[in-house]
């Protein structure tokens, strides 16, 4: 098989090769020289850094806030998105537009907004301090940033899941007497898995990443609300290259992780479709 | 392609016809189900997202529209408005060049390993924001590989214009591609090829078939990538040397005079941003309604 299949249409040397030239020149030299930076680290050193009782420290912070405001997003994402998909009611429109608000919404204004909202004579804080429930400056402050920033994931992977639930199927369990509860664990949650670990995976994803919206709201002290990516940038501005390569590298490889999951999960989530249909 | 999920896509779904008038649907309990799903939404993101936006406008003009307005009027605050528009206006065009060139390339064309590309074109949003900017750093910093070499120069790229470029190209890199790849390779090339059968040149095809079947698709992804551009915090923040009046974009002055305890100032800079979020969905919107995301 040759490279590529011909055709009449013109312009592919110049495309593709600007194209790869392009990628390459902005994300794969610049990611390789990151990767390159770590390896010049010898393993010892490279180990004494990734598994720092500080770094410890931050991953904890950074993978439990995400995974608990993946959590979270997806049990209100479901709550969004079914509400969206099967309730008519005024404004419903307004509400499906605002859901990506979070992403186009600079991270920084989101990260002051919400620090001033939920601080202690906050529009909301004022109302939870009094009940001891601290939030701005504590790792629940991180985990709402968190959650804010990739709520959207969670809802737009739900939403055309839900749209696909066989609304037969309910009213065949519902007339054979299944309760609600009952149809909801055997029709709806079955249907709609695949596509809430998806939502789970993306937010997720999102929310280890994030840096400008949980740097306000943290209060970022070391071993208790420092997140991996403030680690980073704390190495590089004491001018510790290579500590900072060492993280990155930490950080990238659980970015491919969670990419190879996603891939997963999205074949996973056709081969049933496919099954479904037949 | 993996990361081809990895930006939510406006579902923006219909409601199914059948929803109101379904035998056995209306009784009391479905009722307070109904409004017990809808209370909890509109509740969830009143606290999460309605509230901190109003915040920034109540903060913003918090000591009125006078001040609010003067606010505006410090050099540094205009300083920072002037880089953040140079930054974007450099970026969204050649990011949207080279997302025109992928989607040709990727759309029109059957080749050996398209999917690896296509893998790799979506890899930056897959990536934190300090990891871009912190490899323009590894590779152009005082410390980094070309740092000797650029400092002998005397060109600058870290703590300077070219650097906040660089990463800010990174983070939104896939934005226009991703936007027009599957749009064109839905649309076909059955037109294109006719044009050229027919004697049109390539760049005539491009401009006169091409073109205007993409053009909603091209604005929707324009205005994504315009929207990260101007917003960008930790690519930016890492690059930068936040030096007042020379390399601090609008994201970047926030903080600075958030921590300055200069609330006014730094909610108000948040409130043009806001407006800019608030335009980039009404845009949106506008452009799914005219159904080119019909899938």
């Amino acid at each position: 098989m040759s490279f590529r299949k011909p055709s009449v249409l013109p312009g592919f040397g110049l495309t593709f090769g600007f194209t790869t030239f392009f990628l390459s020149a902005i994300v794969l030299l610049p990611l390789a020289a990151l990767v390159l930076a770590a390896a010049s680290m010898h393993w010892s050193e490279f180990v004494a850094v990734v598994t720092s009782p500080r770094a410890l420290g931050s991953y904890r912070l950074s993978f439990g806030a995400s995974a608990l405001a993946a959590t979270i997003n997806v049990v209100f994402g479901f709550v969004l998105a079914w509400t969206l998909v099967r309730y008519e009611f005024p404004g419903r429109k307004l509400v499906d537009a605002l859901i990506d608000l979070p992403f186009a919404l600079p991270t920084a204004v989101s990260g002051i907004a919400l620090t001033t909202v939920f601080a202690q004579h906050g529009w909301i804080g004022r109302y939870l301090e009094p009940l001891g429930i601290k939030v701005a400056y504590t790792w629940l402050g991180v985990t709402l940033a968190l959650t804010l920033i990739s709520m959207p994931f969670a809802v737009r992977a739900l939403q055309p899941a839900l749209l696909e639930v066989q609304r037969d199927l309910e009213d065949a369990a519902e007339t054979l007497g299944a309760n609600r509860f009952y149809s909801f664990c055997r029709i709806i949650l079955p249907t709609v898995l695949p596509s809430l670990l998806t939502g789970f995976t993306l937010a997720f994803a999102r929310a280890v990443g994030e840096y400008g919206s949980v740097i306000f709201i943290a209060g970022n002290l070391p071993m208790k609300t420092e997140i991996t990516p403030l680690l980073i940038v704390i190495h590089l501005e004491q001018f510790d290259y290579r500590g900072a390569a060492a993280l990155g590298v930490v950080m990238l490889a659980m970015s491919f992780a969670v990419l190879f999951t996603i891939n997963l999960l999205q074949a996973w989530g056709r081969r049933r479709h496919v099954r479904a249909a037949h | 392609m993996a990361a081809a999920a990895l930006r939510p896509d406006a579902a923006g779904a219909a409601l199914p016809a059948d929803t109101a008038a379904r035998p056995g649907h209306n009784t009391w309990m479905s009722a307070v189900v109904r409004w017990l799903f809808i209370g909890v939404s509109l509740a969830f993101l009143a606290a999460l997202l309605i509230a901190p936006v109003a915040t920034v406008f109540a903060m913003a003009l918090a000591r009125g529209l006078e001040v609010y307005l003067t606010s505006f009027a410090d050099p540094d605050t205009l300083a920072a408005i002037r880089l953040t528009l140079v930054n974007a206006a450099v970026v969204v065009p050649l990011n949207t060049v080279f997302g025109l060139a992928a989607a040709w390339a990727i759309a029109k064309f059957e080749f050996r390993g398209k999917s690896v590309l296509i893998t790799l074109i979506d890899l930056p949003l897959a990536i934190s924001p300090v990891i871009a900017g912190m490899v323009f750093v590894l590779l152009f910093g005082l410390h980094g590989w070309f740092g000797a070499w650029l400092l002998e120069h005397d060109i600058s790229v870290i703590f300077a214009l070219p650097g906040i470029m660089l990463a800010t190209m990174f983070v939104t890199f896939p934005y226009v591609a991703r936007e027009l790849i599957p749009l064109m390779q839905q649309l076909g090339n059955d037109e294109e090829e006719a044009a050229i059968t027919l004697g049109a040149g390539g760049w005539m095809t491009f401009f006169r078939v091409t073109l205007p079947r993409i053009r909603w698709g091209l604005l929707y992804g324009l205005i994504l990538c315009n929207a990260r551009a101007m917003g960008e915090f930790g690519a930016v923040s890492v690059v930068s040397g936040h030096i007042r009046g020379l390399t601090n974009t609008m994201p970047l002055h926030i903080e600075i005079l958030y921590n300055e305890y200069n609330f006014v100032g730094a909610f108000a800079v948040a409130s043009l941003l806001t407006l800019l979020a608030g335009l980039t969905l009404v845009v949106k919107t506008l452009v799914e309604r005219t159904g080119y995301r019909g899938r």
